[in-house]
């Protein structure tokens, strides 16, 4: 009863005849939405193959004329599952749940001071930041490498969250502080003259505002610690191999891969996926934060 | 009521999540999950392999090892071929000390020895009855060896021949020679390519890598007479005889290989083979174990073996073999001996032959002369054992093409700077027979490299 009601009855907007103007904006959304799905699936598509391929058996993986009609195995995640996945899950977990923390703990005050607080200088601090981003990884792993071995840090689980922690904090902070300058002014103003101390301020009155932003740059963050390959593989090897290290052990010269591979990866990516998903409100909410003025 | 439940949950939030925290930093020990479980006094060996097939058969058998050993424990990282290479180079080369046990190549022993990386494994050899270091493949041991001393044994090892569908020759009245040449091989290719969407005539790498389409091409290269260097270390990738071979491995893999063949490596050509969408396919000798199972591949029963085409040298197969080094740094020599000699004795190949999980067409082949002696890999193998054998006792890395050369090695120059020199030539040829540039332009630019890295070895 309320469902009906709550829609109003066709007859009560009598179908004009579609103004000309009306029509092309229509037009133009088909046209939009043809485009979205588009790049939508073009994005998806690879996803949607791993998949499917992980499900195959090796002869049916990479043919010419790919198959999109198999008999459907298990065997691929069996042989996944035996190569001994746990450890890598468990480094991977500590890797990215350690850094992430780091990053927050470390990045929303950096953030909170240069943007509600400027300090000094503000957007030099704001550049120097970034600019640790400017530099390719590669060109600094040799010096990275000498370094974590002289340490005798090699191949140990702590040297990829501090690793991790440094390569997140510059797009956390960025990103943070933009979420940090949409907080009124006002309020700021209301809680000094209250009288409340700054870490107050900021856990009171500033973080819940923000919270949908620091969801999605600690989503980020996870993202990217978990996805990482290159410092990880160089630097780890029995007891501090990741997802990323372990997957290209499925990788072989001499033999056919691609099923395992693909079921593998589809397992490395889930925890990624889940995450996102059950993150998805926060997260939109989160990067559209400000974008509406 | 609410009130309080509520905020007791809210405190109870952080404590549940500081538990979880504080678990997880334990669990990670002082350095990572995959290092839990060692007990006391027990030696753990980390050993650094590459992920083929063979190795994993090898990691699935370890456990029996382990049970056998009880002192020591095993840990494996599996890399592929180009991850595990640089990361087992980096390790060794600066002293990492993170593994015990390497899978390094002929390409890397020589070298490595002399750098002093490696253990010289004589005195290891001789301290253990029965491992019959002789029982090698002479040419497989001296591949592995500095100054007559043996510093990595040999895991398998494999040189390169023609496989071909025996019942497509038939069908066409094809005769394959019994050494056959490059020109044939073309011309048979030709005749038995369907053309573009069908079955193609042949198929041979063209991905870019010094491993991949390098290793094939190399061998056209020596038995057309090419070489890298001339004994005064001058390049001669633009020489006549380079040139004609380089045109005639892209013209053949344009005209009639496979489809997409400058992203093709070993497994493309492995699936497109056993899936009968070429008729011929020229590469690694380890191949065979993957076309003839017929989990993997369709063709299995119905291939022919040929040796690897010629056409001025008498055999043109490459020598490679994947062997098992103890980097100088590592505190656990002894332990890890008892694993590699377990890994390479001639009980590990009878152990994995018996194994129902592998059998004895997955056997590591190429080690050691004794294999080709036992009966059941005999019989399953019969078709294309020889040739391995032969293939890798004719195989001279000292001699490999008609003119003399400055370095060793057959598909590739047992130098440093061949890793980085070879993967950019590959590059400039996997361009060639993707029709991006033509062959003359590949090779002039393959030269500029080469001629930097000779001058660095001219006197």
């Amino acid at each position: 009863m309320a469902v009906t009601t709550s829609t109003p009855p066709d007859t009560q907007e009598p179908a004009a005849p579609p103004e000309p103007r009306r029509q092309k904006r229509s037009a133009a959304n088909v046209w939009l939405g043809v485009i979205a799905w588009v790049v939508g699936i073009a994005f998806f598509f690879p996803v949607f193959w791993m998949v499917l391929t992980s499900f195959k058996q090796e002869t049916d993986a990479y043919t010419t004329t790919p198959k999109i009609i198999f008999e459907p195995t298990l065997e691929q995640y069996e042989g996944v599952f035996a190569a001994g996945v746990g450890p890598y899950v468990v480094n991977s977990v500590i890797a990215t749940v350690f850094s992430t923390l780091f990053v927050l703990v470390l990045g929303i005050p950096a953030a909170f001071a240069v943007s509600l607080r400027p300090v000094k200088k503000t957007q030099d601090v704001l550049f120097f930041f970034i600019s640790t981003k400017m530099l390719p990884v590669v060109a600094v792993i040799v010096p990275i490498y000498v370094v974590v071995n002289q340490i005798g840090m090699l191949d140990n689980i702590w040297t990829l969250v501090v690793l991790y922690t440094g390569m997140n904090l510059p797009i956390a902070v960025w990103m943070m502080r933009s979420f940090f300058l949409e907080v009124p002014g006002e309020l700021l103003e209301q809680a000094s003259i209250d009288g409340a101390p700054l870490w107050r301020t900021l856990r009171e009155i500033v973080l819940p505002i923000i919270s949908p932003g620091i969801f999605a740059t600690a989503l980020i963050c996870v993202i990217f610690a978990w996805n990482e390959f290159f410092f990880a593989v160089n630097l780890t090897a029995a007891n501090a191999g990741t997802m990323p290290v372990f997957l290209v052990g499925f990788i072989t010269s001499e033999g056919l891969y691609w099923a395992q591979l693909s079921a593998a990866a589809t397992l490395a990516a889930l925890p990624v996926v889940i995450a996102g998903w059950v993150a998805q409100n926060k997260l939109v909410q989160g990067l559209s934060f400000g974008a509406v003025k | 009521m609410r009130g309080a439940a509520r905020r007791r949950g809210r405190g109870r939030t952080p404590a549940v999540l500081g538990a979880v925290l504080a678990s997880l930093a334990l669990l990670a020990g002082c350095s990572g999950a995959g290092a839990l479980g060692a007990a006391e006094g027990v030696e753990t060996v980390t050993v650094a392999i590459v992920s083929n097939p063979q190795m994993e058969d090898a990691i699935s058998l370890a456990p029996q090892f382990e049970a056998e050993n009880p002192g020591i424990r095993l840990r494996f990282v599996s890399l592929s071929e180009n991850e595990a290479r640089a990361k087992i180079t980096a390790s060794v080369a600066t002293g990492g000390g993170e593994f015990d046990i390497v899978m390094i190549s002929n390409y890397e022993t020589p070298q490595w020895a002399q750098n002093g990386w490696l253990t010289n494994l004589e005195p290891y050899m001789a301290a253990t009855p029965g491992y019959d270091r002789n029982d090698f493949i002479p040419t497989v041991r001296d591949s592995l060896s500095y100054q007559g001393a043996m510093y990595s044994v040999p895991f398998y090892g494999e040189s390169s021949f023609l496989m071909y569908r025996k019942d497509l020759f038939e069908q066409a009245g094809i005769q394959m020679p019994a050494q056959p040449t490059w020109p044939q091989i073309a011309q048979i290719a030709a005749q038995l390519d369907q053309g573009q969407g069908q079955r193609r005539g042949i198929c041979l790498r063209g991905k870019p890598g010094w491993g991949e389409v390098m290793a094939p091409l190399d061998t056209v290269i020596n038995t057309f007479g090419g070489r890298w260097y001339d004994p005064q270390w001058r390049a001669q990738l633009t020489s006549p005889e380079v040139k004609q071979a380089v045109q005639f491995y892209v013209d053949l893999v344009r005209e009639h290989g496979e489809p997409g063949a400058s992203q093709a490596g070993f497994s493309e050509c492995a699936t497109q083979f056993g899936q009968g969408e070429v008729a011929m396919w020229y590469d690694a000798t380890s191949a065979a174990g993957t076309v003839e199972d017929p989990e993997e591949s369709t063709v299995a029963g119905r291939i022919g073996y040929a040796p690897a085409p010629v056409v001025a040298t008498p055999s043109s197969g490459w020598l490679y073999t994947w062997s098992l080094g103890i980097p100088q740094t590592s505190p656990r020599k002894d332990a890890a001996w008892r694993f590699m000699s377990w890994m390479t004795s001639k009980e590990y190949i009878q152990r994995a032959g018996r194994d129902p999980s592998i059998g004895w067409t997955s056997v590591p082949p190429g080690s050691r002369q004794s294999t080709y002696q036992i009966p059941e890999y005999q019989q399953v193998a019969g078709q294309y054992a020889p040739l391995i054998l032969d293939g890798l006792q004719r195989a001279n890395p000292q001699q490999p093409t008609v003119q003399p050369v400055p370095y060793q090695g057959v598909q590739f120059v047992r130098i440093p700077e061949f890793q980085d020199l070879g993967t950019r030539t590959s590059q400039q040829v996997s361009a060639a027979i993707a029709g991006q540039i033509s062959v003359d332009e590949a090779l002039e630019q393959s030269q500029n490299y080469a001629e930097t890295v000779g001058e660095s070895y001219q006197r």
